[in-house]
Order: C-alpha cells, then sequence, then structure tokens
C-alpha cells in the first residue's frame, strides 16, 4: 500500500490547473492527489524546489522486437554505460537501447513516469507486453503497426469500409494498443516484393489502386468515430528526404479538422530538392500547426551524438546505411510491417545534421500553442531520451544556445532562422512540453496534472540556474503514490501500469479475418490475440468524444 | 586411419532424446558413427563392428555403419550428437565460447 | 486407454526452433498421456508421446535423497548465494518465464549467465554483432521467397517441418504454386536426406564454407574470381557464378543457415560472411538471411537475456553489472578454466555433450538442475527438481526462430511445479538472503513494493 504524504513549501507548475509557480502544498493518498492528508503522514518539505507532475514521453522507442534487436546489435553502446545493480533495483546497461531495466530506472531518473512507445507489429505485441514487465517504474503503453497491413489494405481497396471500422478495432482489442500508427504508408510492398523500391508521393497510386492518401484518411475516420483518447500517430511519407514538407502539409490537410499526431515533424519539414541539401521549411509547417487546433505533433529534435535509427520505414534505414556505411539490419513482418536499424552519429560539422538540429529548434521556438508541439527526441532516433535535459537548457536558455550555435556547420545555420530567434521558454512552458501537452494528447486525463483525484506520479527538482543540471537529477520523484527516488537516490522498486484501449467490435469481424490468417500468416488465428495474463498491472483507458 | 568427424543431428537422435537421453535407444543412437563404405572396407570392417576413435583431447568406442558412397565422401564420418562425440571434443573456444564440435580431426581403429 | 480424451487444438510443439502451433493433441487425461499429435513431425510425436508423467519420481532431492520443495529451495539459494562465482546455464527448453527469473537470479547473486545458444548459433550472434542482418519472420518467406537456400544444415531430420510448413512446399501470396514457384539450393558437406528436396545440390569440401560465401560476395559486386576455386574448395566456378546471377535475380530470396557454419573452422566468420552476403543482395533485389535455430524457445533465451541486460549470451554480473565476454564468460569456458564453483542449470544436459574438459569440471562443483527427466547433468545434482514439460503441461511464452513469440497451450495437469516456480522460489530467497547482506552493510530503503525482480 502506497503512502500517504505531504509535500509542503514547494514551486508548484500543474498548468492544466493553471497552477504557474505558486507555492502550494500536495497532498497524497492511495495513489492519488487528495485534497488534504492527515498530520500523522510522511511530509517532504520542498522548501527551494519546483514540484510538476511527472513527464510523459508520447513519443519513444524503449520495447518490443526491434528494440531488443537494436540492443543485440550493439554491444559497443552497451559497453560504455552500466546500469550497476542497487539493493533494491536491478542492474542493466544504457548506451541509446537501454536494456529494460536501465530504461524504466533512467526515465525516473530524469522524473519522468509515463513513457509511449511508437511503433510495433500487430506480431510482436506479446513480445512489448514482456518487456513492458520488466521496465521498472514508469507506466507504458504502444502504438500498433497498422498503415502496411496487408488484410487492412484489402479492406480499403475493396471498399469495405465498415468491416475495416471494426478489423481496426479487432487489431487494437486483441494486441492491448494504445492507438494505430501509420509508418509510411504504402512504402512496405515496394519495399519487400519490388526489389527495395518505395513510394515518393501521397497521392501515387500502388498496383491496387489505393494512394497512402487514401489510407491515412480512413485511419483517421475511423480512429476520431470511434474517439479513441490519442488519435492516429502518424510517421508521414517521404521522411527525411530534401522537399518532404509538402507531403507532410497534404498529410495534414487529409485529416480534414479531424483530430491528428504528426510523429517527428522535425524530420518532415525540409525543402530543396531530392537528392541535393535541404532547406528548413520550420516556419511552412509550424505555421500550418499553429493555425490548426486538430493537429497536434511532437518534435523528434536532433541531439548531436550518438544515437540508433530504428524504424518500421525500412527503406528509409537503408538510404541511413548508404551513409553510416556500417551494419544495418532489416527485418519484414509477414503481412504487417518492415523494420530497419541502423547504428549512426549526428555530427555538428555535417551540413545535414546542423540542419535538422536547427529546425527542430525553430519549431520550438516559432511555436504559438505548446500544448500541441511537444517534446520528443524519437529516442533514440534523434537522440537518446537521456538528452532531454540538455534540449530542455538549449529551449530555456538563449545564451546556452548561442554558444551552442558556434559549433554547427555555418552554411546550414545560416539557412534557417535560427539565430534570430530570441524566446526561451518559461518552467511552465516546460511543464507544457514534457507533461501536460503530452498527457492531454494523449487523453490521459489523471497524468500531466496535479488536480485531485489525479496520478500522485510526482516531480520535484531543485530550482537550479543551469537548467540541464536541474532537469537530469530530480531530488524526489514519487509513482504512483510511492516514494522511487529520495535525495537523488533509490529508495525502492515499482512495477507500473500498461495502458491500454479497448475498442468494442462484432466478434463477426473475426471470420472475416480468419481465411487470411489461414492462407498468409504463419502463426495460427487462434494463437495470435494476445491473452489478458500478459497484461499484469493495466488500466483500460477509456474512449471518449467521437467525431467525424 | 586419420578422418574428419562430424557429430550433428539425426531424425533417430531426436525422438530418442525425447525417451530419456539415459536409456538404451538414446545411447546406442549416439554410439553409431557413419561410414562411407570403402575407408569401412579399408579397415576391414563390417555394419555393426566396434571402433576406437581417438584424437589428443579423449577417445570413444562406437560402433560403424555404413552409409551409401555419395552421400559421405571417403575420409568423412557422422555421428549423432552425445556423450561419445563429447569424449572427442576440445574445450578450447578461441574466445567465442563455441567448441569446434563438427569437423573434428580424429584416428580411427577396428577393434 | 481410458474414456475420457480431451483435445487441444492449436498447441504448440516446443521441440525445435519450427515451433509449430499447429498441433492437434488426443490427451488421455486419466492416463496423463498425449496419445496422438495430428500435425507433428517424427520429432514431435515423439516428443508429445514420451513426456509422461513418472508419478513416483521425486519432485526434489538433496545429493540423492528425497526432500521436501521447500528444503531443496532453500539449499539450492543457500548454495548459489555462497558461491564466488556461481554460473547459470541452459534455458533453452524452458518459457519465458521462467528465463526472466533465472535472469534475475543471477543478476541478484552477481553470477554468470549463459544460454545454450553459446554452443548453437553464438557465433551467429556475434557476427550479428559485427555486421547485423537482413531477415524476416517464416511467413514472409512463404509468402515471397522465389530463391530458398539451405546452407550447413539438415532441416529434414532436425527441423522436419521446416519445408513444408514454411518455406518450401506452401502456397504464398506471391508464390501461387508452392514449390513449383521456387528454387531450393541446398550447400552441405553430406548429401543428406534434405537433399531430394534441392533443386540443386552443391557439396563443397569440409571446412570451407567462408571461402565460398567470401567468392560469392566478390562475385556478387562484380569482381573477378579464378577458377583455381574449385581445387580449394570442392565447387567450380561455373556452380558460383549461377548461383549469384540466381541470387541477384530472384524477386525475394533467403539464406537458411545451420550449425553446420557455427560450429566448424571459421565459427562466426562463417556466419558473418553468410549474413554480409544476404545484406550485399539487397542492392539488387530484396533478400534475407536466418539462423535455423534448434532447441524450441532458445530465441527466447536470447530475446530475455537481451531484453534484461543488453547482451544475448555470456554475462557477467561479478561486478553488479552486466558484462559480456564471449570465450570468457561463456559456459564451456566458465566450466573447463575451471572458474565455476557452483551451477543452476536448467533444462539443460551439459554433462552429456559439452567437451570432455567441462564435464570433468562441472562433476567437481555443486550443482542446481531443474529438468523434465533424469539426465546425465541431473544424477550427479546436489539439488535436482523434476519439473513440469513446458507446453505439454504448463503455458507460457516461446519465441520461435524468427522471433515471433506464441502462447502455449498446456494439455494435461503434471504433479511436478513448473520451472517458472521453483524459479521464483530461488529468486526470491537469494533476495532475501543478499538484502541481508546489504542491510548488515548499511544499505537503507523499503522492500520491494511490487518489483518486477
Amino acid at each position: 500500500m502506497a503512502a500517504s504524504m505531504r509535500i509542503i513549501n514547494g514551486r508548484v507548475y500543474d498548468p492544466t490547473n493553471n497552477v504557474d509557480g505558486e507555492i502550494k502544498e500536495i497532498c497524497i493518498q492511495d495513489g492519488k492527489i487528495v485534497a488534504s492528508a492527515g498530520d500523522d503522514v510522511t511530509v517532504i518539505d520542498a522548501k527551494g524546489m519546483v514540484i510538476m507532475p511527472g513527464g510523459v514521453d508520447i513519443h519513444c522507442h524503449i520495447a518490443g522486437p526491434k528494440v531488443n534487436a537494436a540492443r543485440k546489435l550493439q554491444p559497443e553502446d552497451h559497453r560504455h554505460d552500466v546500469h550497476p545493480a542497487t539493493p533494491f533495483t536491478r542492474s542493466g546497461t544504457g548506451g541509446t537501447v537501454p536494456s529494460t531495466f536501465a530504461t524504466g530506472y533512467r526515465y525516473a531518473t530524469l522524473g519522468y513516469t509515463t513513457a509511449m512507445e511508437a511503433a510495433v507489429t500487430p506480431i510482436g505485441a506479446r513480445h512489448t507486453l514482456e518487456e513492458f514487465h520488466d521496465t521498472p517504474v514508469i507506466d507504458k503503453g504502444f502504438y500498433v503497426l497498422l498503415a502496411n497491413n496487408i488484410f487492412l489494405q484489402k479492406l480499403l481497396k475493396e471498399k469495405r469500409m465498415e468491416e475495416f471500422d471494426q478489423a481496426v478495432a479487432w487489431w487494437i482489442s486483441s494486441t492491448k494498443a494504445y492507438t494505430v500508427k501509420l509508418v509510411n504508408p504504402g512504402g512496405d510492398e515496394p519495399w519487400k516484393g519490388k526489389k527495395n523500391s518505395n513510394v515518393s508521393d501521397i497521392d501515387e497510386l500502388n498496383d491496387e489502386g489505393l494512394t497512402p492518401r487514401k489510407i491515412i484518411e480512413a485511419f483517421v475516420k475511423t480512429v476520431n468515430a470511434r474517439g479513441f483518447p490519442h488519435p492516429p500517430h502518424i510517421h508521414c511519407n517521404n521522411l527525411g528526404h530534401s522537399g518532404n514538407y509538402i507531403t507532410t502539409l497534404e498529410t495534414m490537410k487529409t485529416a480534414n479538422g479531424l483530430r491528428a499526431h504528426i510523429a517527428h515533424i522535425q524530420f518532415h519539414s525540409y525543402g530543396g530538392e531530392i537528392g541535393k541539401n535541404p532547406v528548413s521549411k520550420a516556419t511552412e509547417i509550424i505555421d500550418y500547426v499553429n493555425n490548426n487546433s486538430n493537429i497536434t505533433c511532437d518534435v523528434g529534435q536532433v541531439m548531436f551524438g550518438k544515437s540508433t535509427i530504428m524504424t518500421a520505414d525500412a527503406p528509409l534505414a537503408y538510404v541511413l546505411k548508404g551513409h553510416s556505411k556500417g551494419k544495418w539490419v532489416n527485418a519484414d513482418t509477414e503481412c504487417e510491417s518492415g523494420c530497419g536499424i541502423v547504428p549512426f552519429t549526428y555530427q555538428e560539422h555535417i551540413y545535414m545534421h546542423t540542419l535538422q538540429w536547427a529546425i527542430g529548434l525553430e519549431l520550438f521556438l516559432l511555436s504559438k500553442d505548446p500544448w500541441r508541439v511537444m517534446l520528443s527526441t524519437d529516442h533514440p532516433n534523434g537522440g537518446s531520451f537521456q538528452s532531454y535535459p540538455k534540449l530542455i537548457k538549449l529551449l530555456m536558455d538563449k545564451g546556452f544556445r548561442r554558444e551552442e550555435m558556434k559549433r554547427v556547420n555555418q552554411k546550414a545555420l545560416i539557412n534557417t532562422i535560427l539565430p534570430d530567434l530570441e524566446r526561451e521558454y518559461t518552467l511552465n512552458e516546460i511543464a507544457i512540453i514534457t507533461r501536460a501537452g503530452p498527457a492531454k494528447a494523449l487523453g490521459l486525463h489523471n497524468k500531466g496534472q496535479l488536480g485531485v483525484g489525479a496520478d500522485a506520479d510526482i516531480t520535484i527538482y531543485d530550482d537550479m540556474e543551469d537548467k540541464e543540471e536541474m532537469f537530469n537529477a530530480p531530488r524526489y520523484v514519487i509513482k504512483s503514490g510511492h516514494l522511487i527516488i529520495e535525495n537523488h537516490e533509490f529508495r525502492n522498486d515499482f512495477n507500473g501500469r500498461l495502458l491500454h484501449i479497448a475498442p468494442e467490435y462484432d466478434k463477426k469481424i473475426e471470420e472475416v479475418v480468419q481465411p487470411f490468417f489461414e492462407d498468409y500468416y504463419s502463426i495460427e488465428f487462434a494463437n495470435y490475440a494476445v491473452d489478458d495474463h500478459y497484461l499484469h498491472d493495466h488500466e483500460v483507458i477509456p474512449l471518449g468524444e467521437t467525431h467525424s | 586411419m586419420k578422418m574428419i568427424l562430424i557429430p550433428g543431428r539425426s531424425a533417430k537422435q531426436g525422438t530418442s532424446l525425447n525417451h530419456g537421453k539415459l536409456k538404451e535407444e538414446y545411447i546406442e543412437t549416439t554410439s553409431t558413427l557413419e561410414m562411407n563404405p570403402d575407408d569401412m572396407q579399408k579397415l576391414k570392417l563390417s555394419d555393426g563392428d566396434s571402433v576406437r576413435l581417438k584424437n589428443a583431447t579423449g577417445e570413444a568406442l562406437v560402433k560403424c555403419i555404413a552409409k551409401k558412397p555419395g552421400d559421405l565422401p571417403s575420409g568423412m564420418a557422422f555421428i549423432p550428437y552425445g556423450p561419445p562425440s563429447s569424449q572427442l571434443m576440445e574445450s578450447d573456444t578461441a574466445g567465442s565460447g563455441m567448441p569446434i564440435s563438427k569437423h573434428m580431426e580424429i584416428e580411427i581403429e577396428k577393434l | 486407454m481410458s474414456e475420457n480424451i480431451k483435445i487441444v487444438e492449436n498447441a504448440t510443439c516446443t521441440f525445435c526452433g519450427c515451433v509449430c502451433d499447429d498441433m492437434h493433441l488426443h490427451v488421455d487425461v486419466e492416463e496423463k498421456k498425449i496419445v496422438k499429435a495430428k500435425n507433428a513431425c517424427i520429432l514431435g510425436r515423439a516428443w508429445f508421446s514420451e513426456h509422461t508423467i513418472e508419478e513416483n519420481a521425486p519432485a526434489a532431492m538433496i545429493d540423492g535423497k528425497e526432500v521436501s520443495i521447500e528444503d531443496a529451495i532453500e539449499e539450492a539459494a543457500q548454495t548459489l548465494v555462497n558461491a564466488k562465482f556461481p554460473i547459470t546455464y541452459g534455458l533453452s527448453d524452458t518459457t519465458c518465464e521462467a528465463q526472466r527469473q533465472a535472469v534475475a537470479i543471477t543478476d541478484i547473486i552477481r553470477g554468470n549467465i549463459d544460454t545454450t545458444t553459446s554452443v548453437c548459433h553464438g557465433p551467429t550472434g556475434l557476427a550479428f554483432q559485427g555486421v547485423g542482418e537482413s531477415t524476416s519472420t517464416l511467413g514472409e518467406v512463404k509468402n515471397r521467397a522465389d530463391l530458398v537456400i539451405y546452407w550447413g544444415g539438415n532441416p529434414a531430420e532436425s527441423h522436419p517441418r521446416h519445408f513444408g510448413r514454411y518455406a518450401v512446399t506452401p502456397k504464398g501470396m506471391f508464390i501461387p504454386g508452392g514449390k513449383k514457384d521456387r528454387t531450393v539450393v541446398l550447400v552441405d558437406v553430406r548429401k543428406t536426406k534434405s537433399a531430394p528436396v534441392a533443386d540443386i545440390f552443391i557439396q563443397p569440401k569440409p571446412g570451407k564454407d567462408f571461402e565460398i560465401l567470401w567468392a560469392l560476395r566478390a562475385l556478387v559486386k562484380g569482381k573477378t574470381i579464378s577458377a583455381d576455386i574449385e581445387e580449394e574448395t570442392g565447387v567450380s566456378l561455373e556452380v558460383l557464378q549461377d548461383l549469384t546471377e540466381k541470387m541477384k535475380n530472384c524477386r525475394f530470396g533467403v539464406l537458411f543457415f545451420g550449425m553446420g557454419l557455427t560450429m566448424t573452422r571459421g565459427r562466426h566468420f562463417n556466419s558473418g560472411a553468410l549474413l554480409a552476403l544476404a545484406t550485399d543482395l539487397n542492392e539488387f533485389t530484396h533478400f534475407v538471411a536466418k539462423p535455423v535455430r534448434g532447441h524450441g524457445n532458445v530465441t527466447g533465451a536470447d530475446n530475455v537475456v537481451s531484453w534484461q541486460t543488453g547482451y544475448p549470451f555470456g554475462v557477467n554480473f561479478s561486478r553488479g553489472f552486466p558484462r559480456f565476454n564471449p570465450g570468457e564468460f561463456t559456459t564451456v569456458d566458465t566450466l573447463s578454466n575451471g572458474h565455476a564453483d557452483a551451477a543452476l542449470i536448467i533444462a539443460s544436459d551439459p554433462g552429456s555433450n559439452f567437451p570432455k574438459r567441462a564435464i570433468e569440471h562441472l562433476k567437481s562443483i555443486p550443482i542446481v538442475v531443474l529438468d523434465t527427466k533424469q539426465t546425465d547433468t541431473s544424477k550427479d545434482a546436489h539439488v535436482a527438481f523434476r519439473t513440469s514439460t513446458y507446453g505439454i503441461n504448463t503455458s507460457g511464452t516461446v519465441y520461435r526462430m524468427d522471433d515471433v513469440p506464441i502462447t502455449l497451450r498446456p494439455a494435461f495437469e503434471s504433479p511436478f511445479p513448473d520451472d517458472e516456480k521453483i524459479l521464483t522460489g530461488i529468486r526470491k530467497r537469494v533476495h532475501e538472503l543478499m538484502l541481508a547482506r546489504h542491510s548488515a552493510n548499511g544499505a537503507i530503503g523499503e522492500a520491494k513494493v511490487a518489483a518486477p525482480l
């Protein structure tokens, strides 16, 4: 049983409840925030400290088949960054793809208490759930890859929209997912079936008469009509390619006013001609986002140093293999997805990498609604989640930003307006882009806020001038009312919950899906759906308002 | 005579190990060496004869049977994995964790 | 046979890495026996029919004497905690749930963990770390592969349904004619029972796989190879050139490979050359490679050890965090160099298949064994647990050779506990013992709340 607790004298940032730096008492009982607690409870004196809800990562890659392949691939990434056991916690290894235990503990060490794995194949759901059970402290969920699902595309092609809608719900329920993920819609078949080619245009017709746009449109409609707490999470076509901002704008327009989340939008904000160096189109992209409240996005900031590219966008990973010249993993999943993994390093002196770094910062600094433009590095694609504190400092401290700008490729820098941007994020805005905003976009009403009834996921930082140092090491972290970190040390272990949704579907859809399985899958239909024993502690997030 | 020994799986080794590794069937299967008939002739061996396999690591006594000449080239012998092949396996892994478990150089003699 | 026959549909066979999940089992519930296993291959039928219950066998023994399970757990925990270099080994024939407990135990006691991977496709794991891998699930092979190459393996005897269920005969989405739409190539030093399925059989000299693979890489890249390659390898340049053209011009090619590459001269260099060849071919077409893994859940063991430690096998926790060093922390080495002073052996029998020197050392140290039957390893164990059989008596998760996880459907109950239960008991007890040590050293904190330990 979690202890009752009072946190007194701390300066509270709780944007959801319009609390902006007030000294306020926070009380906890049974894992929830309550209005008051008795005197006979644990008291934390947070004088001189900053209190925020636990961080919520809306887009990262932390568990499942591709993550584990990337772990196995890189002993060199772990060796230099070990994670020793304590009497209360398990050991592990770090690097850009930490082991499961290290992942959970290190998120907690940054004050994060929830993280969403952004790309899981349906057939890999069971694996992901097993890893989640070994990922301590944080609550977690995952988005399931459906855009290149051959059966769903067949239903679309045949205009069987009612069955499509039912099948989407069946797939979500069968995998215990949180929402649908669309990655490079329409790009898998040319990759696997046409000698490693790709789609290049949102309106490009494939052999079946489908376009990426039609696929996107269908998912946006279904998910909005069903009121999933988080809309389709979209990785647009043409990631990383010069001139791709047009595709990104067209993707957002395809939502046609309905909710859609654009993932790692920085990677989709490039002008210029294919095959040539890109230029920044951050302004065009962020203007569209600013003016269209149906769109949310996470930035996917690039941070210099080691990263690991891991993506369901297999053709993209192959392009990057050509740049890195190093080891490469390709992993095709039958009827469902592709996957590519490439160890990668972003370097200041390279034009492309500086441009990507600068575009990410432009997007943050030009954003007019922090609730809809959220912090991410697309961990570990743009950089590790462990670089979030440095990213926060870049946003909060223009002096630091200026110093960092001196070290980058100047030809790339002058192709952006970053040097002219003077904005500094406030603590309240940081609380929005790292907690309140992601929680809202995910429809997690009990997270990202400290109102009565919210989950007692709380982070207490020392108020420090150096924001990187401050966000790197909270003094206290409380998860579901348990004191996990006290004076920077682990005092306890905790196994967070799985967050998922359970949309209803007509059982008859199974009869429609099953024959396809028997012909084209290599496992039995009856053994495909994930049973409840993989859930462990879990919470079904209710569906919300429906829109069409 | 010097030969190259290739231990490996066989269907019979697989089925008999389910029955039990301490049972007669498994022991017999993993103690049966398959040879090229020309090699057997050179050593004056017939099916079921006992031979001694020997190398620097150890030795094992097994029975031999003939395979079709095209299936198993002269100079090569096959045995299902098991306790006899372990006796001949060098423990050095050359930093890999894997001992050389196929392609073992052995001396074979008729008993 | 009793009247009481229960049918279990869609059960999974965990004998080999094919992990076929279409078993249709007829179970005699009273006799506790599977009387028929429809769809099973010859190995699967033996697996299901031979795993019966030996009712009178003791569930737990210390030094050969029957004891209670609780006493055996206590003795196992004490043995492991008091050792200076305890090793954990095996794990390929048990569930992921049990494997997770085994890694936890080893982490807590600061021991050394390794799986049967190290003497199976361990070299492939090392090659993977060096060059990566282009791969796919088996369903993609079924649906798309028009060129299927087997190298250094004999699936007809080791994985009998590999051809029929996944890779050669089935009809697939883009392979409507099944086998007639595919070209099948077999490369092996022996003409095995797998040879009849191949359209092309290539029989190289033993120990020359690396040379042939490297020559193929050169040919794929358009380099010239001298005709004397035949003298060196036993395979003519013409055959290699023909294979090169077939590989470059197929629509979706796959290279399956077995321990003929990993257990011979060259080891990880052989696997690395093959993986690199498959990668190179992606410049021309879509090409994948896949090691044909052995025991039922060896792939699960790789996955579990990797997600918990970052490394696939050969992991040592003696410094309080995972370190990986094949050749030092792999079990043949920890035994044959005499470092290990206690062992926890789970569902594996190193006592019958390790090199002689390793077996000799294993027999000289206290060992804790979990197995479903008596083996060369368990018969000399200090603490021996008889456990139920995964997939027959207990559920849990198993990973097929292509990393696809499948949930098991047990057929009948065993009077013996499963591996997970015994290992959880040992894990809890070693944690208590180690916490007491830590507290004596002044550590502060609560006992775990709902820890994932």
